[in-house]
């Protein structure tokens, strides 16, 4: 068993490896072009301007962000966590018992507690 | 050091053959290690062959949803336009913007690429055939898709342009949102097919799990497709606010990697929803022909995708929290509830669920589908559509103030 689980993750292993080299092969081809010069290379200032719709970029890329992104983003690792310690009690659950159900029921209802004082504290509107 | 594959390898035909042909010629080691490399060419293949006559049909099928023609000219009906459009991308003037994080620039289009073929791995293609059973295939699959934010958030941080990086922060919400269902309605085919692994969950399918989970697929297409960032969701990259969100500065060869992602996340993401609700290779045609049935249901799921956004408008990005939060959380722990309960009740002594079970789940199931679909419609229509409500319709004064924000 352990040496097939090995040979699995190996080929998983590979096709990461393949799955980088194509996209990078595709551009390593690309950037070939240029060399041999097939492909266009005169850069000028306004060129390489950040496209701003036609007109001068005024001020940096970077500026003040709602605050809701933070909100959702902390929403989202606590149920993203809850659900990663979900998923090994699903798989096993034909074979468990009925503490196993209430004791997830109450687990799910904490979190549901704390979904509903999001939610009542409205900081699942979006203002 | 014998030559012997062992379990799934086996009966995994493809494997076999080119191992069996491969292990005369090098030391065993060297030939496993060839084998993955040629089914991973094989795969890869597949995946950007598919996602070539994706571009052509898409562009196709939209054309003839609003009474347009579509690209027609090279080829028969116009079916070598990929080739032309991956030429002409691949001879465009490499522009890198100023004042742009450089390497990062050009990693970006590798790190969205990347994972989407990565899916393809654990994705079985005719019975017994697939890369690697992992046994954790379910977990695998969200956690390499989730890869692709990091992709978005990248593309924004290095273009050093104001839109790429509103794109980019929204498409991480909307993102991270959407996972959160989408990873709950998953939950409940594991629960009733005791396994992770996609080819078990296949073999679990005496009933395709399209009627046992109604619920289940409803949010996982929803929620998949916001993850794609298709038409209803794709706020990342509104044309009409945001230019093209976060690959504004893309042009060239990145573009064209970038786009061949998006449209091979939609074949990749229906062939999982073929592989996991709609039965896999199951149906009426003899098993070696499994397949060709896989093909079927992958375009079927390919066509709705297409039909859905050809039909519907973009959200604004409350909406689509709004609908997020407040309607498919709900919606996909009603499910995991209903799943829960149902399951612990019919499962046999031994822990199993016969056919019949699954007749009874499926029945209660669309019955507890269609009263959530109604009552959150209800529930959510007066939220989202303020003019549906008879609420103050926001003043032009307050649309300023919000669109700060953003």
């Amino acid at each position: 068993m352990p040496v097939e689980y090995s040979v699995q993750y190996g080929m998983i292993g590979i096709l990461a490896v393949v799955a980088t080299a194509i996209p990078t092969s595709l551009i390593l081809i690309s950037w070939s072009l240029e060399k041999i010069g097939r492909r266009p290379k005169n850069p000028t200032d306004v060129k390489s301007d950040p496209y701003e719709c036609g007109m001068e970029a005024i001020g940096g890329p970077w500026h003040k962000f709602n605050f809701k992104y933070y909100m959702y983003a902390i929403l989202f690792v606590i149920f993203d966590v809850e659900v990663i310690f979900l998923y090994p009690w699903a798989v096993k659950f034909l074979d468990l018992s009925l503490f196993a159900l209430i004791e997830m029921f109450v687990f799910v209802g904490i979190l549901l507690i704390g979904l509903m004082y999001a939610w009542r504290k409205k900081d699942l509107e979006w203002r | 050091m014998i030559c012997v594959l062992e379990g799934f390898y086996q009966t995994n035909i493809i494997y076999r053959t080119i191992h069996g042909s491969l292990s005369g010629l090098m030391p065993c080691w060297s030939a496993t290690i060839v084998t993955g490399i040629m089914f991973s060419l094989f795969l890869v293949n597949i995946f950007l062959v598919s996602t070539a006559l994706m571009t052509w049909g898409e562009r196709r099928l939209l054309g003839r949803f609003q009474t347009r023609v579509g690209p027609n000219r090279w080829g028969p009906f116009g079916l070598l336009q990929p080739i032309a459009d991956l030429i002409s991308l691949l001879f465009k003037e490499n522009l890198i913007p100023r004042g742009s994080d450089k390497i990062l620039f050009i990693v970006v289009p590798i790190l969205i690429m990347m994972p989407v073929i990565m899916v393809l791995g654990v994705i079985p293609l005719a019975p017994g055939v697939a890369l690697a059973d992992l046994n954790v295939g379910v977990l695998y699959i969200l956690a390499i898709t989730s890869v692709s934010s990091l992709g978005i958030f990248i593309a924004g941080w290095s273009s050093n342009n104001r839109f790429a990086i509103f794109g980019a922060v929204r498409g991480v919400a909307v993102l991270i949102s959407y996972e959160v269902p989408v990873v709950i309605s998953l939950l409940g085919i594991v629960i009733i097919s005791g396994s992770m692994s996609l080819l078990d969950i296949v073999e679990a399918q005496a009933i395709p799990f399209l009627m046992v989970q109604p619920m289940g697929l409803l949010v996982f297409f929803i929620g998949s497709s916001a993850e794609m960032n298709r038409t209803p969701f794709d706020i990342a990259e509104a044309e009409s606010e945001i230019i093209a969100g976060f690959h504004t500065e893309f042009s060239g060869i990145k573009f064209a990697i970038i786009q061949a992602a998006e449209y091979g996340a939609m074949i990749v993401t229906s062939a999982i929803i073929a592989i996991v609700f709609l039965g896999g290779w199951s149906g009426p045609l003899p098993e070696y022909l499994g397949w060709f049935w896989i093909l079927i249901k992958v375009l079927v799921c390919v066509f709705v995708f297409t039909w859905v956004r050809a039909t519907l408008p973009r959200l604004r990005i409350d909406q689509i929290m709004a609908f997020c939060w407040k309607g498919l959380l709900p919606m996909s722990l009603i499910n995991l509830l209903a799943v829960v309960i149902e399951t612990f009740i019919l499962k046999g002594p031994n822990g199993q669920l016969s056919v019949a079970d699954l007749w009874i789940m499926c029945v209660i199931n669309t019955i507890i589908t269609v009263c959530t679909v109604i009552v959150l419609n209800k529930l959510i229509s007066n939220k989202v559509d303020p003019l549906r409500s008879g609420s103050k319709i926001l003043s032009q004064r307050e649309l300023l103030l919000d669109g700060q924000g953003d």
